[in-house]
């Protein structure tokens, strides 16, 4: 593979058992596809747990979404949304053989994943200072909580955002190895595979949070 | 791949669709506006109600469909990947179905005991 990139640097490199390379290109991110399905159904299957408790219990999930700050998630969904822009616009950079610009574009992604996890740890660390902790190691009486199954609240609210916080983790190392690549010249305007794969994961990250910020964090 | 001038060598050219940095911009201030938004609607949340759950949800959905059409590129996918995505869509609307549907139609039983 690596000696067909030097000599046809700029043509695509079409494995023998694919047609063409439009046909090895959609192969490569079907694969990215099914993915992001398993991806939709784990974090769904949470929501679905979430939608219901909240319906039994309004005013517990209430409750604890007045423990968050909402202006911390709200400056993550800004700085998440802006990531998810400078990853889209790196493809396009590939695709241009703009690899500088590109690579700068995946920099900043990865700046952006590390804001965002800075802000996580600080929420956390405050929570646990507060002893809001899931499940039964919330000591209702000692956090003065009005509701004595409030641990519930911050089981999900760990388990999505840990989760979702993982993600992030794993995104940041990807995006790494692509940004590795990419100043080692391995992208160009015939082949981003690697990249437009990670950036539909990274958008599927971004796009949970979307999700999480209003549910977790506002209505409660 | 011995002859870069062939006729064959068409398989090998990928033809991008590349999304103007306009559209990016366009994309990227709609999500942040929405975002605005629904931090806008949470302070009418007591006036909504009832309604301030499905309001935030809806905002939700509006900026999930920006993402998966132009940065996910779904607009410019093909078909396979559209079913792919709706199937997961779909299967997760079938899990919240039918556990609203238990959940809704339970019986409350005390105990004789």
């Amino acid at each position: 593979m690596s000696t067909d990139n030097i000599t046809h640097v700029r043509s695509a490199h079409v494995s023998h058992h694919f047609k063409d390379a439009t046909q090895e290109y959609d192969s490569g991110k079907q694969g990215i596809w099914l993915f992001m399905v398993t991806e939709i159904l784990m974090f769904g299957a949470i929501l679905v747990g979430y939608a219901i408790f909240h319906h039994i219990y309004p005013d517990m999930f209430a409750e604890g979404a007045k423990s968050l700050d909402w202006r911390l998630g709200f400056v993550n969904t800004l700085v998440l949304i802006f990531s998810s822009f400078t990853m889209a616009i790196s493809i396009s950079f590939v695709q241009k053989n703009q690899i500088r610009n590109a690579a700068i574009a995946l920099a900043t992604t990865i700046l952006c994943g590390a804001v965002f996890m800075c802000i996580k740890y600080f929420e956390y660390t405050h929570k646990f200072h507060l002893g809001l902790y899931p499940g039964h190691y919330l000591d209702a009486a000692k956090v003065g909580a009005h509701h004595a199954n409030l641990g519930m609240y911050f089981g999900f609210y760990y388990t999505m955002t840990g989760l979702h916080g993982l993600h992030v983790l794993i995104g940041m190392g990807l995006i790494t190895w692509l940004l590795i690549r990419t100043i080692r010249g391995d992208f160009h305007s015939q082949y981003w595979l690697p990249v437009e794969g990670v950036g539909i994961f990274w958008h599927i990250v971004d796009l949970i949070w979307i999700f999480l910020f209003p549910l977790l964090y506002l209505v409660g | 791949m011995a002859s870069n001038n062939n006729s064959n060598n068409e398989a090998n050219v990928l033809h991008p669709h590349i999304t103007p940095m306009s559209t990016y911009l366009k994309v990227a201030g709609a999500l942040f506006a929405l975002t605005f938004l629904t931090v806008i609607a949470h302070q009418f949340h007591t006036q909504l109600g009832a309604l301030a759950g499905p309001v935030a949800f809806l905002i939700a959905a509006v900026k999930a469909a920006f993402v998966l059409l132009y940065f996910m590129h779904l607009k410019d996918d093909n078909n396979t990947n559209r079913v792919i995505f709706a199937t997961g869509f779909f299967f997760l609307f079938v899990l919240f179905l039918f556990s609203v549907v238990d959940i809704a139609t339970r019986v409350v039983e005390v105990s004789p005991l």
